[in-house]
């Protein structure tokens, strides 16, 4: 579990979060949702640690995260996994150097017991026969699925996706989407995941959060989104046409 | 936004480069990226190196036989001001100018890449010093490195200085030969040693720090780059002048 008490953030004077408190459950996928520019992407460098916040606490299974030391953080982080929006896979490396990477960098494990694991997590992400290839002759929805691979070598309690379907067609997001919902029901893991992608919200929603402009607005499952009576919700969540005839049969039915 | 000042950018240095030396992870992970970086920064500079060597060492035989066509000079002088000129400063810090330009606008881009397409991000999520990881490694090869590069530089300089020496007929084998050979002081091929790895330390952390600090997308690592190349080529400069007073007062 994840928990955020009060989270103040600014740039240069500008307020990006503004008394964020947020408690993320363990198991569940907790989606972020909010429009371009809200703070979500802040909220999560804030979360990992990426940016310092000007404050409020994190919680990580209740520890304080944020007066920690360099030390304990790479304890903590070393139970963290997170896809990003570009994947961040490192160029130079084949796919499997960049799934090995913590296994290298964090256990003492032996190449034969390193090649295990890492074609385990391959296999885990249904990633096949890609072993040597560079992450520029994959495709984007192969490199998220070896970003995820990645982020799940070393078994992380917690995992973090900024904008996952970023850049994906809907089918192969689909895909992204039920695999990280597999990943964190089958680990037991808090997902936290980025997103102004409706379908995800609809597909793996567990707990949503709803930011505007660097506040906390709404929370709730993705089910309550259709009654929801917050309009800057509703604003967000059916801008288009299509899903605010949506919400009005799910209304009437 | 405010601009950043000189007394910043020497601070974060300064920070930067105490992440840096913190103890590595992995000493057999360390020991793989210093290989690997030798490779990279060091083996790939030996061409360029050579060239400029040789085209070096021929130009200042030639232009100090243009300049000493006096009677009263011997032709031998030739040797020993092409050999006094390449050993002290030309295969140090020609060749420590040239590769800020080569070295160090590779290793500002590689890393401004990495920290535009977040790769730098994940390390530091994962737990790793990014810092030390990325660029102590590329310290440790270019100041293992570089000093053998100078001593390539200034071997290959005096034979491109003899080759053309006697190709132009301004001096024959065995005057170039005793020019060299005359009053070789060899405590000016350690004085050329020294310089090349306080210059590979300022070429590979100035260049590192620009490209580790990029903010913003591809336009700007290009920019980092450039800062990269500029701030490496007068922070060498002014530490040319320093180390010079210093080790040859």
């Amino acid at each position: 579990m994840i928990e955020l008490k009060h989270i103040k953030k600014s740039f240069n004077e500008r307020v990006i979060l503004d008394d964020v408190s947020i408690v993320f459950d363990q198991g569940k996928t907790n989606l972020i949702i909010g429009q371009s520019g809200s703070g979500k992407t802040v909220l999560l460098k804030c979360i990992v640690g990426l940016l310092d916040v000007d404050e409020g606490e994190i919680l990580y299974s209740k520890q304080e995260f944020t007066s920690m030391d360099f030390k304990m953080k790479k304890q903590i982080r070393k139970e963290i996994g997170m896809l990003f929006q570009g994947s961040a896979l490192f160029d130079s490396n084949t796919v499997e150097e960049n799934v090995r990477f913590p296994l290298d960098m964090f256990t003492d494990m032996t190449i034969a017991e390193k090649r295990e694991r890492v074609n385990f997590c391959l296999q885990r992400v249904r990633l096949l026969n890609v072993n040597n290839l560079f992450p520029s002759e994959i495709s984007g929805g192969m490199k998220k699925r070896v970003a995820i691979a990645r982020a799940i070598a070393l078994n992380p309690k917690y995992l973090f996706c900024d904008e996952p379907n970023s850049g994906l067609d809907p089918q192969t997001s689909l895909v992204i989407d039920s695999l990280i919902k597999e990943i964190t029901e089958e680990y037991n893991i808090t997902t936290i995941i980025n997103t102004h992608d409706m379908n995800s919200v609809m597909e793996i929603g567990d707990k949503v959060i709803f930011i505007y402009q660097g506040k906390m607005m709404w929370e709730g499952t993705k089910d309550d989104i259709f009654y929801a009576d917050n309009h800057y919700l509703n604003d967000f969540v059916f801008a288009s046409p299509l899903s605010k005839r949506i919400r009005t049969l799910a209304k009437q039915s | 936004m405010v601009p950043k000042g000189l007394f910043y950018h020497i601070g974060e240095y300064f920070i930067l480069m105490s992440k840096v030396f913190a103890k590595p992870e992995k000493y057999s992970i360390l020991y793989r990226q210093v290989i690997k970086e030798i490779g990279n920064l060091g083996l790939s500079s030996l061409g360029i190196v050579a060239i400029i060597s040789t085209f070096m060492g021929a130009v200042i035989t030639i232009q100090t036989a243009y300049n000493t066509q006096n009677p009263l000079l011997p032709v031998y002088l030739i040797g020993v001001a092409a050999r006094d000129s390449i050993l002290l400063e030309f295969s140090s810090t020609m060749v420590a100018l040239i590769l800020a330009g080569k070295v160090g606008s590779s290793i500002a881009s590689e890393l401004g890449t990495m920290r535009v397409s977040e790769q730098i991000d994940a390390l530091d999520i994962m737990g790793v010093n990014s810092a030390g990881f990325l660029i102590l490694p590329k310290i440790i090869a270019t100041m293992i490195f570089n000093p053998f590069l100078t001593l390539v530089s200034m071997m290959v300089g005096i034979f491109g200085g003899w080759l053309v020496g006697t190709w132009a007929g301004v001096i024959t084998t065995e005057e170039y030969i005793l020019g060299i050979r005359y009053g070789l002081n060899l405590y000016y091929i350690t004085y050329g040693v020294i310089k090349t790895v306080v210059f590979a330390f300022i070429i590979s952390s100035v260049s590192s720090y620009y490209g580790y600090n990029v903010e913003g997308g591809s336009l700007e690592v290009g920019r980092s780059s450039t800062k990269a190349v500029v701030y490496s080529c007068v922070v060498l400069l002014m530490f040319n002048l320093i180390l010079t007073k210093l080790l040859l007062s």
